[in-house]
C-alpha cells in the first residue's frame, strides 16, 4: 500500500478528522510503516487505543479493515487458510478425482491472512493483527514468512504472494514477549497513555455532550488515578466510557458521591476499586478541582 | 555497513552521525541489529531532520524495540543530538577504541561520564568467584568491596559448596506437561485428521479413511520466586544454580529474586556459563543479605509482572524461609491473589531441614494456607526429590499440605485462645 502522505504532520490532520488524535511518536511510526511498506508493532497497555488506529486508518483511506483476532492454539487453518473437506468429499464421491484437483484453489477457503495478500477492489487492505501476545511462539514464527516476503505459502499449492502489500498493524497487550525476529521486521511504538492536553482533546471529540468542564475534571481525575498504584489503571476507552456515562446521568460536575457509584466503569478489579472510592476518591476529586481552580485563575 | 549504507544514500554526513550513535547504542547495552541501523538511515531521509521531534521518533520507531529501552535511548539521544559538542567528542573517543578511566576523569557532567564509560575499557565485573578471596584483595574498589560484603558467604566451606554446584548441574529435571492446543498425528489419537484424510484418499482408491491426530504435550512454564534476604543467604548461591539448571533444560522458566525488592533475573539466568550467568545477576540486584518484605514484593510481582510472565497457566516455585516481619494482611492478601493467578503455587522452604518443624509463625500461618505443595530445599536430596517430583506436583495438590494447613489452623486457634483469655 503506497501512502498519499507527504510527512507525519499530514497524516495527524487527516486521523484528526477522523476524530482519531494522533501522537506524535505514533504519527511518525505510522507515517514510516506506510512509506516503507512494513508492519507497525504496537505494544501498550490494554485501552489505550491501539486497535482504533487500524480501524480509523482504514475508515481513513477508504481500505477493507481484515482483522485476526489472536488467541492460544490459533493455527494456520484459522488465520491463513483451510481446505473445504467437505466438498472434497463430495467432489471424490461425485468420481474421479486426482489428488491434484482436490488440492487446487477451488477447495481453498481463505482466512485472514490469505485474504489480505488477495487483491481487493479498494486497494490493499488494512491487515489489523490484534492481541498477538494471546497466540503461542508456533504462530509468531508463521508470521515471519508473511511479514517479511508477503508471502504465504501452501504445501501442496506453493507459495501465494501479495500483488500489493497491505497495510499491517500488530498489538500487543505485553502479557509475553515477543520474539526479537518478529519485531525486528516491525517498526516499533510503544504507545503510552495520552499527555493532558491530548487526553482532553480525544475526549472533546469522542464525548462531545460533556461540557468543556466535564472534560477537564473526568480526564485529570483519570491522570491522578494513574498515578495510583492500582492493579490495571484505566485506559483512554475507560476515561472516555467514563465521560458517556456521566453525560447520561446528566451530570454536569463532578462529586464524591457520582465519582463513588461510578466507579466500576474506569476501574475493572474488585482490589482497586476498594482501595478508590470513599475517602481516596474525594482526596483526588479535591485535588483535581483545586488544580482546575488555580489554572483558571492563572488564565484570567 | 558504511559502505552498505552509503549506496542508498545521499547524505553521508547526517548518515556518518546515525551510525556513530548506533554505536553509542550498543555500547550502553541496547540490541541494535544492521538491518535496523539501515532502517533509521531510511526513516531519517524520509521523515528529514527539519522537525527534530519526529526525527526522534523516526529513529526511535526503528531502534527501539522493547519498552525498557525508551529511557535509555532518550537520554543518549538528547546527549549526542543536542550537546553541541558531544559528537566530536564520541568520534575521539570510538577511533581508539581503548581508553583508560584516568583520560577521562576531567568530565564533569555524570552522564558523559557513564556513556564514556561504555565506550572506554570497561570495568571488570565484581564477581561471585572473588567471595572467597576478599581478605587477601586489598586493591578492591570501594564499589568491589561494598559489593562483596552484600554477597557474603562466608558461613559456607568453599569445597562443599563446590561439590554441590557440581552435583546440581547434573540434575535431570523431569518437567512437568502440560496439553498444547495443538496436535499431530497418532494413530491411537481420537480427533480426526480431516486435511490428512483427505490427503490420503486417493491411495485407498477414493475411500477416505479417517487418519487420527491427538493434543500435543507442551512443557508447562515455570515461574520461580527466591527470597535472598539474610536469612536465607546460606541458599541463595546453590539455589541461583539449581534455577540456572532448570532454565538450560526448560524453555519457559522466568526467575525473580526479592530481599527488600523484586528483581526479574530472567535475561541474566539465560547466559550458558553459569558463573557468568550469576555475576550478571549478582550486578541486577542490590538488596543481598538485607531484610524481607515478602509481602510488598509479592505485591509487586502480582502488581507488574503477574500478567506478563504468568501467561499459560505456570507453575510457581516460592523459596522462602517466610520469616516475615511485618504481620499483616497484606500477606495474605497477595499470597491468595498470586496462587489464585497460577497453576500451582509451590512454597519451598529450607526450615523444613528441622524435623521438629512446625508452623508457629503467623507469617508461615498465612503462606501456607494459599499453597498447593509445602516442600524441603535444603539438601541435595531435597532438590533431586523436588526435581522427580514437579511433574506430579502440578498435576495433583501435594497430599500432605493438607496436613500443614490442619497443623497451622491448630496453631491460629490456641493463639486466638490465648489471646482471649
Amino acid at each position: 500500500m503506497k501512502s498519499e502522505f507527504q510527512s507525519p504532520q499530514d497524516l495527524i490532520t487527516a486521523l484528526e478528522q477522523e476524530s482519531y488524535i494522533l501522537g506524535e511518536g505514533l504519527a511518525v511510526s505510522l507515517f514510516l510503516a506506510l512509506r516503507r511498506q512494513r508492519p507497525l508493532f504496537l505494544e501498550g497497555e490494554a485501552g489505550v487505543g491501539k486497535t482504533e488506529v487500524a480501524k480509523t486508518l482504514a475508515r481513513l483511506m477508504g481500505r477493507d479493515l481484515i482483522r485476526l483476532q489472536c488467541y492460544e492454539g490459533l493455527d494456520i487453518n484459522q488465520a491463513a487458510y483451510e481446505w473445504n473437506y467437505s466438498r472434497q468429499l463430495i467432489a471424490i464421491q461425485s468420481g474421479g478425482r486426482a489428488e491434484d484437483d482436490l488440492f487446487s484453489h477451488e477447495f481453498l477457503i481463505e482466512r485472514p491472512l490469505l485474504q489480505a495478500l488477495r487483491p481487493h477492489e479498494n486497494g490493499a487492505p488494512v491487515l489489523l493483527i490484534d492481541e498477538l501476545d494471546r497466540a503461542d511462539e508456533a504462530f509468531e514464527a508463521f508470521l515471519l514468512e508473511m511479514l517479511s516476503d508477503w508471502q504465504i505459502t501452501v504445501p501442496e499449492l506453493g507459495s501465494i504472494a501479495a500483488t500489493e502489500p497491505p497495510m499491517v498493524i500488530i498489538t500487543s497487550n505485553r502479557t509475553r514477549e515477543i520474539h526479537d525476529a518478529l519485531k525486528r521486521r516491525c517498526f516499533y511504538h510503544w504507545v503510552d497513555y495520552p499527555a493532558l492536553e491530548t487526553e482532553t482533546a480525544i475526549l472533546a471529540r469522542k464525548v462531545p455532550g460533556a461540557g468543556e468542564a466535564l472534560q477537564q475534571e473526568v480526564v485529570r481525575f483519570v491522570q491522578s488515578l494513574r498515578e495510583e498504584n492500582l492493579f490495571k489503571s484505566p485506559g483512554v476507552a475507560e476515561t472516555i466510557d467514563w465521560a458517556q456515562a456521566l453525560v447520561e446521568l446528566n451530570c454536569v460536575a463532578l462529586d464524591p458521591q457520582t465519582v463513588d457509584s461510578t466507579m466500576g466503569v474506569l476501574l475493572k478489579y474488585q482490589d482497586d476499586i476498594n482501595r478508590i472510592q470513599g475517602s481516596e476518591a474525594a482526596r483526588i476529586l479535591s485535588e483535581v478541582q483545586t488544580a482546575l481552580l488555580s489554572s483558571e485563575i492563572n488564565n484570567r | 555497513m558504511t559502505s552498505a549504507i552509503a549506496a542508498i544514500t545521499p547524505n553521508p554526513k547526517l548518515d556518518e552521525n546515525i551510525l556513530l550513535f548506533i554505536r553509542l547504542l550498543r555500547a550502553i547495552g541496547m540490541n541494535v541489529g544492521t538491518a535496523s541501523a539501515v532502517d533509521a538511515v531510511e526513516a531519517a531521509q524520509l521523515v528529514g531532520i527539519g522537525n527534530k521531534r519526529f526525527f526522534f521518533h523516526a529513529l526511535s520507531s526503528c531502534l527501539v524495540k522493547r519498552p525498557e529501552d525508551r529511557h535509555v535511548f532518550e537520554q543518549a539521544f538528547f546527549l549526542f543530538w543536542q550537546a553541541p559538542k558531544f559528537q566530536e567528542r564520541m568520534r575521539d573517543l570510538l577511533i581508539p577504541q581503548i581508553k583508560t578511566h584516568t583520560e577521562s576523569d576531567d568530565t564533569e557532567d555524570p552522564m558523559l561520564r557513564r556513556l564514556e564509560d561504555a565506550l572506554g575499557s570497561p570495568d571488570v565485573p565484581p564477581s561471585f568467584n572473588e567471595a572467597d578471596q576478599i581478605e587477601i584483595d586489598a586493591t578492591a574498589t570501594v564499589s568491589d568491596r561494598e559489593f562483596l560484603q552484600d554477597m557474603d558467604f562466608r558461613m559456607m566451606s568453599t569445597a562443599e559448596i563446590k561439590a554441590a554446584e557440581e552435583a546440581i548441574k547434573s540434575l535431570r529435571l523431569v518437567l512437568p506437561r502440560k496439553p498444547s492446543r495443538r496436535y499431530h498425528a497418532d494413530a491411537q489419537g481420537r480427533l480426526i485428521d480431516m486435511r490428512q484424510s483427505l490427503k490420503s484418499a486417493p491411495g485407498y482408491f477414493g475411500a477416505v479413511l479417517p487418519q487420527w491426530r491427538r493434543r500435543r504435550a507442551e512443557d508447562r512454564p515455570i515461574v520461580i520466586l527466591l527470597d535472598i534476604s539474610g536469612s536465607m543467604e546460606n541458599y541463595t548461591r546453590l539455589m541461583l544454580h539449581f534455577m540456572h539448571t532448570l532454565m538450560r533444560q526448560h524453555k519457559h522458566v522466568n526467575a525473580f529474586i526479592f530481599g527488600t525488592k523484586l528483581t526479574n533475573i530472567t535475561r541474566a539466568l539465560r547466559k550458558r556459563d553459569v558463573d557468568e550467568a550469576l555475576d550478571a545477576v549478582a550486578d541486577a540486584a542490590e538488596d543481598w543479605s538485607g531484610g524481607t518484605r515478602i509481602a510488598d514484593s509479592i505485591g509487586d510481582f502480582n502488581r507488574n509482572w503477574s500478567r506478563r510472565v504468568l501467561a499459560g497457566s505456570p507453575l510457581v516455585l516460592l523459596v522462602t524461609d517466610g520469616l516475615e516481619k511485618q504481620h499483616d494482611e497484606k500477606l495474605t492478601f497477595e499470597i491468595e491473589r498470586l496462587q489464585k493467578s497460577c497453576h500451582r503455587l509451590v512454597w519451598l522452604n529450607p526450615l523444613l531441614r528441622f524435623e521438629e518443624f512446625s508452623p508457629k509463625s503467623l507469617s508461615i500461618r498465612r503462606i501456607l494456607a494459599h499453597v498447593d505443595a509445602f516442600l524441603p530445599i535444603h539438601s541435595l536430596n531435597a532438590m533431586s526429590g523436588l526435581v522427580a517430583g514437579l511433574a506430579k506436583i502440578a498435576q495433583n495438590r501435594d497430599g500432605r499440605i493438607a496436613d500443614w494447613q490442619r497443623q497451622a489452623r491448630q496453631y491460629s486457634t490456641e493463639n486466638e485462645r490465648e489471646t482471649a483469655q
